[in-house]
C-alpha cells in the first residue's frame, strides 16, 4: 500500500475501469441486458397505465423501481464475470482492493448513467413525468444513482463467492438499498437532499473501507 | 451467579414497578396502555446494541481473522433478530390499543421490517456459503454494511418521515419521564441488557464447546 502510494492507487483504479470498459465494448453483455430490461419494463408500465394520468408521487416510485430492477439485471454480473473467467485471482494480484472496488464502482456508475440517459426520456414519453424543480430532480437522480451503484457493487463482490448467485443478489441488496430507495422516492415530499446526501457519503466511504478488509 | 440473582431481583422490581406506580405519560387518553413502554423501549434498544455488537465482532474478525469472532458476530446477530421480533410484537400490541390496528405501515413499523429483512438476508448469506473461512469473511463484511443501513433505518428514517410513532417530525409531545417512571425504566433497560449479555455469553460458550467436540 505505502510502497506505491496514492498515484499507484488512482492509476490502477483507472486501469481496472478501462479493462472493464474494453471487455464490455467487446461483448456488450451488461449494457444490453440492463437497457433491454429497462426498456421492456418502461414499455410494460406505460402500456399498463395507458390513458391514466399518474400522480406525481407514483411517477417517482415507478421510475426508481425501473432503475433499481434494471441495475439488478446488469450489475450483479460485474464480479461473477471475473469468477467465471477465473480472472479474479489475477485481479487480486494486480491491484489493491480499493482500486478493484473503485474501478468496478466507476464502471457500474457509468453503466447506470447510460441507462438513465435512455430510460428517463423514454419514461417521460411513455408514462409521463411532471417535474416541479429540475435542480432537485436531477440532484436526487444523481445522488441516488451514486448510492445505488456503491451498494450493488459491494453486494456483487460478496455474492460472486457464493453458490446461489442470482437469487442471493436480490435478497442481499434489496434490504440494504431500500432505505436509499425510499428516501429517493420520498424526497419530493420532503423537499431536501439531506437524507440521500448523508447516506451516499457514509455508504461510499465505509464500503471502500470494508472492501479493503474483505480482500486483504 | 451474582448476575443471575441480580437479574432476578431487577426483573422482579421492574414487574412490580410496572403495576404499582402511575403509568408513564399519565396525561394522555387511556394511560393504562402505556405500561408496555417499560418493555417495548428497552427491547428495541437492546436490538440496536446486539446489532452493534455483531458489527463490532465482524470488524474484529476482519482484523484478526480468528473464526471465534465470526461465531460471536453471528450469535449477536441472531439474538438481535430475536429482540427485533420481540420489539415488533410488543410494538404491534401497543399500536393495536393506541392507534386502533395491529399494523398500519407507520414509518417506524416499516423501518423495523426493513431492519428485520437486512438481518434475515444476513442469515441467508451465511447458509449459502459452505466454506467456513469464506463464510466468515463475507458475513463479516455484510454485517458492517447491514449496520450502516440499520443505523439509518433506526435513527434517521422515522425521524424525517411523518408518522404516529413518537419522534416523528411535527410531533410536539416531548416525552418527559417523571421520577417514578425513571426508577422503573432505567432498571428495565439494565435488566434487558444484562439478559442479553447473559444469553450471549452462554451461546458463545455453547458454540466454542461444540467446536471442540
Amino acid at each position: 500500500m505505502s510502497a506505491a502510494g496514492k498515484s499507484g492507487l488512482v492509476s490502477k483504479t483507472l486501469a481496472v475501469l478501462l479493462k472493464d470498459l474494453r471487455s464490455e465494448l467487446r461483448t456488450r453483455y451488461a449494457i444490453c441486458a440492463i437497457i433491454m430490461f429497462a426498456v421492456v419494463t418502461v414499455v410494460a408500465v406505460g402500456f399498463a397505465t395507458g390513458g391514466i394520468t399518474l400522480e406525481k408521487d407514483l411517477q417517482g416510485i415507478l421510475l426508481w423501481l425501473v432503475i433499481y430492477f434494471a441495475s439488478m439485471a446488469g450489475i450483479g454480473q460485474s464480479f461473477i464475470k471475473e469468477e467465471e473467467n477465473r480472472t479474479s485471482l489475477a485481479l487480486r494480484l494486480f491491484a489493491y482492493p480499493p482500486s478493484v472496488y473503485g474501478g468496478k464502482y466507476l464502471f457500474n456508475l457509468m453503466l447506470l448513467f447510460v441507462l438513465e440517459i435512455i430510460v428517463v426520456p423514454l419514461f417521460a414519453m411513455l408514462v409521463g413525468l411532471q417535474v416541479k424543480c429540475y435542480v432537485l430532480f436531477f440532484s436526487v437522480l444523481i445522488l441516488g444513482t451514486i448510492g445505488l451503484a456503491g451498494t450493488t457493487t459491494i453486494i456483487a463482490a460478496i455474492i460472486s463467492k457464493t453458490s446461489t448467485k442470482g437469487v442471493l443478489f436480490a435478497v442481499l441488496s434489496f434490504p440494504l438499498i431500500l432505505p436509499l430507495l425510499i428516501m429517493a422516492i420520498l424526497l419530493k415530499r420532503l423537499g431536501g437532499v439531506a437524507g440521500v446526501n448523508f447516506l451516499c457519503s457514509s455508504n461510499v466511504c465505509l464500503r471502500i473501507f470494508t472492501f479493503r478488509l474483505c480482500l486483504e | 451467579m451474582v448476575w443471575k440473582i441480580g437479574l432476578l431481583l431487577i426483573f422482579s422490581w421492574v414487574i412490580i414497578g410496572t403495576w404499582v406506580f402511575e403509568p408513564p405519560m399519565s396525561s394522555t387518553f387511556n394511560p393504562e396502555i402505556y405500561r408496555i413502554f417499560y418493555y417495548h423501549v428497552p427491547v428495541a434498544l437492546v436490538t440496536f446494541i446486539a446489532y452493534a455488537l455483531a458489527m463490532y465482532q465482524g470488524l474484529r474478525y476482519l482484523s484478526t481473522k480468528k473464526l471465534q469472532y465470526d461465531s460471536k458476530s453471528s450469535i449477536a446477530a441472531l439474538l438481535g433478530t430475536i429482540f427485533c421480533v420481540l420489539a415488533m410484537v410488543s410494538g404491534s400490541i401497543f399500536a393495536r390499543f393506541t392507534w386502533g390496528v395491529f399494523w398500519n405501515w407507520d414509518p417506524r413499523e416499516t423501518s423495523i421490517v426493513v431492519l428485520l429483512l437486512i438481518y434475515l438476508a444476513y442469515f441467508s448469506l451465511r447458509s449459502a456459503v459452505s466454506d467456513p473461512v469464506k463464510r466468515a469473511n463475507l458475513s463479516a463484511v455484510y454485517s458492517l454494511l447491514g449496520f450502516i443501513a440499520a443505523v439509518f433505518t433506526i435513527f434517521i428514517w422515522p425521524r424525517i418521515t411523518p408518522g404516529l410513532h413518537p419522534g416523528a417530525p411535527g410531533d410536539s409531545k416531548i416525552i418527559v419521564m417523571s421520577f417514578n417512571t425513571l426508577i422503573v425504566f432505567l432498571p428495565a433497560l439494565a435488566a434487558f441488557i444484562i439478559l442479553f449479555l447473559w444469553v450471549y455469553s452462554l451461546s458463545v460458550r455453547v458454540a466454542s464447546l461444540q467446536k471442540e467436540t
